[in-house]
């Protein structure tokens, strides 16, 4: 920028008069600021910690905590095996076995026969779910997740669905139902792994 | 003030028993990160400080080599974890530069509230943590309760408070919302409050101002030579800024002040961050009453953009573009081209350098950190003055480890 910008301002050092520099005026402003803030804390009801396990904090509808896979209207999983999600994800933290969907399950070709996510080694960037074209994976509002031992933390289909049993009554679904068409007709574009 | 002691000569090695040696850091409550001093001192004066790094390597750099341009956002998150939506906003500058994908008006403006977010909140933790090394604790609470609203906003926009992960090649992770509207305004709100008292507490203090003035002086010569950037340039009395010098997002549409000073101390670093957060709440404020409405995304004909959920369940074109942009090796191509391009962040330029070799990934990510740069010029600052004020220059010039070594 040039040196006669208007847009340029320069700072300049305060001037300190005989009172501020005999320091007590100045303490008493410093007292008068905490003062101020204790006040609101005792009277009116301005503290801004939260008594946890009492109080909750209510995460925002979009919050990226614990995976779930979603269930479809007959209860089996939605997930097709197609293998986006362990490719977009940056953390290699998913790990899924597909298998030839059963005979009764005509709407599709594959199936998840394992689908493991390790909740330690994720990094909780929603990229699965932002990859899914089915929306089978899902990160739900739980934030407090805790374990005694890694493998109680590497969480196995049967965990994830029961994640979704957990959380589908307080949060549906992010984007709704899919269309008929998109998860009936095209399995040819939806096998490519 | 105490820039006699520069005047002398060299010590020798002879009478080396007259200087003994001091470690500070890597692990010190005043240091903030894992970054190593080592100090010559005769007496308390510092003769010699040798800033030692790569406490906290982890191979960020080598990561941008693996992780594809979408991707990658999760690691530059983690480069300057004070701001990290501004390094976000600086990586897919960089690769939006390399692809050429034109962003929609919205999502500029949108970038630029989030990225004066970032500095905003990049500076509190800077002055309030500087003034909290000197004795000042109560500022640096105030600043930190103000933090917290920020990453209630990352929270309500991305999902994730910490990391928000939220721009993409050509956008956006979500669209903004009323309530992330609502909370980005009740953050400005705050501000003022939080501004006024940590006026009150430090402008006028004159404990915080014995410490701070005349103490770190970095010249405006010696602030170009090192290639200084950001306000610490501008506390030395250089006028750069890129978001007046190579505009860039919607900053040529903002009416904003560039605050500057002359006299390159520590105070002068300090005064020139508070001013630039008022400057930063002005812009937000004409952001949110300009933000355009319309989509957030690039189109699907930018190829490169993921398309929203819709496109991809209803359009034969969205599908394949998922598919494409997700899965390696389906022939999406990207120029074989090297572009560099940086933006203003809270400490400086922050600038990626970026080389394609066609694929989705990128062959070499370097960045050009504001802290690397400014750490080098820390000995310089610190020579012949006392060690309580290495905490004070340490906190004017904010070096965060985890960018320093990248």
């Amino acid at each position: 920028m040039r040196a006669d910008d208007p847009c340029l301002k320069q700072m300049k050092p305060p001037e300190l008069s005989l009172a501020d520099r005999f320091f007590l005026p100045q303490i008493a402003v410093g007292l008068g600021v905490t003062a101020r803030h204790i006040a609101g804390v005792m009277f009116r009801n301005k503290a801004i910690t939260v008594q946890y396990p009492d109080e909750k904090h209510v995460p925002s509808p979009v919050y990226r905590g614990v995976h779930r896979l979603n269930r479809d209207e007959k209860g089996r999983v939605k997930c097709v095996a197609c293998m986006l999600c362990a490719t977009a994800c940056p953390a290699h933290c998913i790990d899924i076995v597909g298998a030839t969907a059963p005979e009764t399950w005509p709407d599709r070709e594959k199936y998840p026969e394992s689908f493991v996510i390790d909740e330690l080694r994720c990094i909780y960037c929603g990229m699965c779910e932002e990859a899914c074209p089915v929306e089978a994976i899902e990160l739900t509002g739980l934030y407090d997740l805790t374990g005694l031992s890694r493998e109680q933390m590497i969480f196995d289909k049967a965990k994830l669905l029961s994640v979704f049993d957990a959380t589908s009554n307080q949060e549906p679904m992010k984007y709704g139902k899919p269309p008929e068409r998109a998860l009936g007709s095209p399995t040819t574009e939806l096998a490519p792994g | 003030m105490a820039a006699n002691v520069l005047d002398e000569p060299e010590v020798e090695h002879e009478i080396q028993d007259a200087t003994w040696t001091l470690n500070f850091g890597p692990q010190h409550p005043a240091t903030h990160t894992t970054l190593r001093i080592v100090l010559e001192l005769d007496g308390e004066r510092i003769v010699k400080a040798t800033p030692d790094i790569g406490y906290l390597h982890s191979g960020f750099e080598k990561l941008g080599e693996h992780l594809n341009f979408n991707q990658y956002v999760t690691i530059v998150d983690r480069k300057n974890y004070i701001s990290p939506p501004m390094n976000e906003v600086a990586w897919h500058n960089a690769v939006e530069t390399l692809l050429g994908v034109e962003l929609t008006p919205r999502c500029k403006y949108i970038r630029v509230i989030i990225s004066e977010l970032a500095r905003i909140s990049d500076h509190l933790l800077c002055t309030g943590a500087a003034a909290l090394d000197l004795g000042a604790f109560t500022a640096f609470l105030f600043a930190f309760n103000l933090r917290e609203q920020i990453y209630d906003v990352y929270e309500e926009m991305s999902g994730y408070r910490f990391h928000p992960g939220y721009t993409r090649v050509g956008g956006l992770l979500y669209d903004f919302n009323d309530r992330v509207l609502d909370r980005v305004r009740g953050v400005v709100k705050s501000f003022q409050n939080v501004y006024a008292d940590m006026e009150k507490l430090l402008f006028k203090n004159r404990i915080f101002l014995d410490r701070l003035r005349g103490v770190g002086v970095l010249s405006r010569e010696e602030a170009i030579a090192h290639s200084c950037t950001g306000p610490i340039a501008r506390a030395s009395g250089v006028t750069y800024d890129l978001r007046k010098d190579k505009p860039y997002l919607v900053y040529p549409e903002l009416d904003f002040d560039v605050p500057y000073c002359t006299d390159g101390d520590c105070w002068a670093r300090f005064a020139v961050r508070m001013e630039e957060m008022r400057q930063s709440c002005r812009i937000i404020m004409q952001c949110i009453e300009k933000l355009p409405s319309g989509p957030f995304n690039a189109p699907i004909a930018e190829k490169f953009p993921i398309p929203d959920k819709a496109t991809t369940y209803n359009s034969m074109e969205g599908l394949i573009q998922h598919f494409e942009l997700i899965m390696p090796n389906r022939g999406l191509e990207t120029p074989h081209d090297e572009v560099y391009a940086a933006i203003e962040s809270p400490n400086g330029e922050l600038g990626y350098y970026l080389v394609s070799d066609g694929s989705q990934t990128a062959w070499r990510v370097r960045t050009r950190p504001p802290s690397f740069i400014h750490f080098s010029v820390f000995p310089l600052l610190i020579k012949g003055h006392l060690i309580a004020d290495i905490v004070a220059v340490l906190g004017s010039l904010s070096i965060i480890a985890a960018e320093l070594d990248r």
